[in-house]
């Protein structure tokens, strides 16, 4: 009988392909329909973010970290503020602190729920989008109303936050968050016991949680793996130790064990916005230094030592002292980290981003192979990437 | 904090004393600097031995100082769970030298690695794949070296007589503006000449 040779072939996917969350360009070697290796070619959104940094004063830098995972911004500006607090010895007002905290979580609601709903999408049900997208655009109203941007809010700034929350936005948040949970259950309702999504994601793209912690792997996406680490409980930041909120894992560590962590992570998130609302104190949301934060606008009229703080900060900013850290929030996502190398100037030295995307989107190969074509569409959905942080 | 972070300093100094040059504490956070050669060493002792269990690669990045003989840094992050606690490991190295890879240690290190090479051009040795991963196919030049100039080298367009994109040097409408703020005025002291006499 003559031999027959079986050649693998290649395939592309993306970079223009609604499933791929981006431009995301994935060679597939392909033996038939399953998939043996998948070589992701990512870069396509490369802004040079970090060489961008070197070249601004700190105060600059802020509204590039919007820009590195839109889908939940006010995470990223909140990293680079402790960083460069940190290097100045200064630490935020407690009202600052809670208003941190109170968006942080807002805008983990908004990651969680666009991560979920578009997975979702990609494996065969639209509604989950439909709903979740209303629940977001009500969110960003929230950003809206506090900094003046619906995504883009260069809200957190080294020493608090930029401004105080306007007349009733308090209250309209409290209403949100005692809404919210019913969001949540009409979602589930329609994707946790749904035959198809479950057997779209059960035991697809399944991780131990010894592979996950070598590939690198924070966040919901570690704790699907049943490691019930949180750098909100670990190393707090922030008033995150005076809140009192769970941490949820899961058990196998595939696709459906993410997804319900993320769904029990968005039912955490609103006591813990009902907390800071509670307890939130009065005071400034800034730190009294005019040296690092601008004065007020009515005070420059009458004061030129205010005029001059103004016009010094908006041209020169501040100097940071000599120096490197690196501090690392809980972002949506995962461990988003700043190193920030400081060599006594107004300019950052050395700025490196640790996205957590890009540790998920390396590991995809290790999870995707052996899988069939369709299961990378699942995969790619529930490690939760988003192309600003992976190319910076 | 800072204690528990001194005392391992010291414990991982003791353990490989030929291999680790330095450590120290300095913003809560521990950096331990190594010899180039030893990383591997370093990081597989640091990842399995019971008193550190670093299991979790953060990081990998470059930082580029030219006025050194050694130009660039090659900085490692590592996180401990069990023991909560971050552990900075930084190296030195230069365009020629190739750092042993870390791959066969944590396998994140992969992706990292790739990116400090096409970011800085650092060379490491034993990598299985190491291509450009972030900037264009067929870029040249190390963009992060501070040698490289913020606006690049070439820009590209949509030519329409070729039906393809075409790179072209960089034509700046407006020169690239680079403000010094580092002048030699300081601004005034926070005592002004004078004052000392109203106290006395």
């Amino acid at each position: 009988m003559a031999e027959t040779r079986l050649q693998n072939f290649t395939m592309n996917f993306g970079p223009q392909h609604p499933a791929a969350h981006g431009v995301l360009r994935l060679v597939l070697e392909m033996d038939g329909e399953v998939i043996r290796r998948a070589d992701p070619h990512i870069g396509l959104l490369h802004r040079g973010t970090e060489k961008l940094i070197e070249y601004k004063t700190y105060l600059q830098a802020i509204p590039y970290f919007d820009r590195l995972d839109y889908v939940a911004p006010m995470n990223q500006e909140h990293a680079f503020a402790l960083a460069v607090e940190r290097l100045l010895g200064i630490e935020a007002p407690l009202r600052g602190q809670y208003i941190r905290v109170l968006f942080s979580e807002i805008s983990r609601l908004l990651n969680h729920i666009l991560s979920i709903t578009t997975m979702a999408l990609d494996i065969g049900a639209m509604t989950p989008l439909l709903w979740g997208f209303e629940e977001r655009e009500k969110m960003m109203e929230f950003y809206e109303r506090v900094s003046g941007a619906r995504m883009h809010a260069a809200y957190f700034r080294p020493g608090g936050v930029h401004q105080d929350l306007p007349d009733g936005l308090a209250d309209d948040i409290m209403a949100f968050a005692d809404a919210f949970p019913a969001y949540i259950d009409d979602t589930e309702g329609l994707l946790t016991e749904n035959r198809i999504f479950k057997q779209r994601t059960v035991d697809i793209g399944a991780m131990t949680a010894e592979e996950a912690f070598d590939w690198g792997f924070t966040g919901p996406n570690l704790r699907a793996c049943d490691v019930a680490w949180d750098l909100r409980k670990a190393q707090p930041y922030d008033v995150y130790d005076r809140l009192d909120f769970d941490i949820p894992v899961g058990k196998n560590g595939d696709c459906y064990a993410r997804y319900l962590v993320r769904i029990e992570e968005m039912r955490q998130c609103v006591p813990i916005m009902k907390q800071c609302l509670n307890d939130m104190p009065g005071g400034p949301v800034m730190v009294d230094d005019h040296k690092i934060a601008p004065p007020r606008r009515a005070e420059m009229k009458r004061s030129m030592e205010a005029l001059i703080h103004h016009f010094k900060l908006y041209t020169e900013g501040y100097h940071v002292p000599a120096g490197e850290c690196y501090t690392a929030v809980e972002a949506p996502k995962g461990e988003f980290g700043v190193y920030l190398v400081s060599d006594g100037t107004n300019r950052p030295y050395r700025c490196k981003i640790r996205a957590p995307s890009f540790a998920f989107l390396q590991g995809l190969d290790h999870l995707s192979k052996g899988h069939m074509l369709a299961d990378i569409v699942a995969i790619i959905g529930s490690l939760d990437i988003v192309f600003g942080e992976v190319d910076r | 904090m800072n204690e528990a972070l001194e005392e391992l300093g010291e414990y991982v100094l003791g353990a490989l004393p030929e291999m680790v040059s330095g450590a120290e504490v300095a913003q809560g956070e521990l950096t331990i600097a190594v010899n180039w050669d030893a990383i591997v060493t370093v990081l597989t002792f640091l990842r399995d031995d019971t008193n550190c269990q670093f299991r979790q690669l953060i990081d990998i990045c470059g930082v580029d100082y030219p006025g050194r003989e050694r130009r660039f840094e090659v900085v490692y992050h590592l996180l401990s769970l069990r023991q909560n606690q971050r552990i900075r490991v930084k190296l030195s190295t230069d365009e020629t030298t190739p750092v042993p890879s870390a791959t066969g240690v944590f396998s994140a290190a992969g992706w990292w690695e790739r990116e400090a090479w096409d970011l800085y051009g650092i060379l490491f040795s034993g990598h299985p794949d190491l291509r450009r991963i972030l900037t264009d196919y067929g870029f040249e030049g190390h963009p992060l070296r501070k040698d490289f100039p913020l606006t690049g080298y070439v820009e590209v367009r949509y030519d329409d007589e070729q039906k393809r994109v075409v790179y072209e040097p960089v034509k700046l409408t407006q020169e690239f503006r680079s403000f010094d703020f580092l002048s030699p005025w300081e601004g005034m002291p926070r005592v002004l000449p004078g004052d000392e006499k109203a106290e006395g």
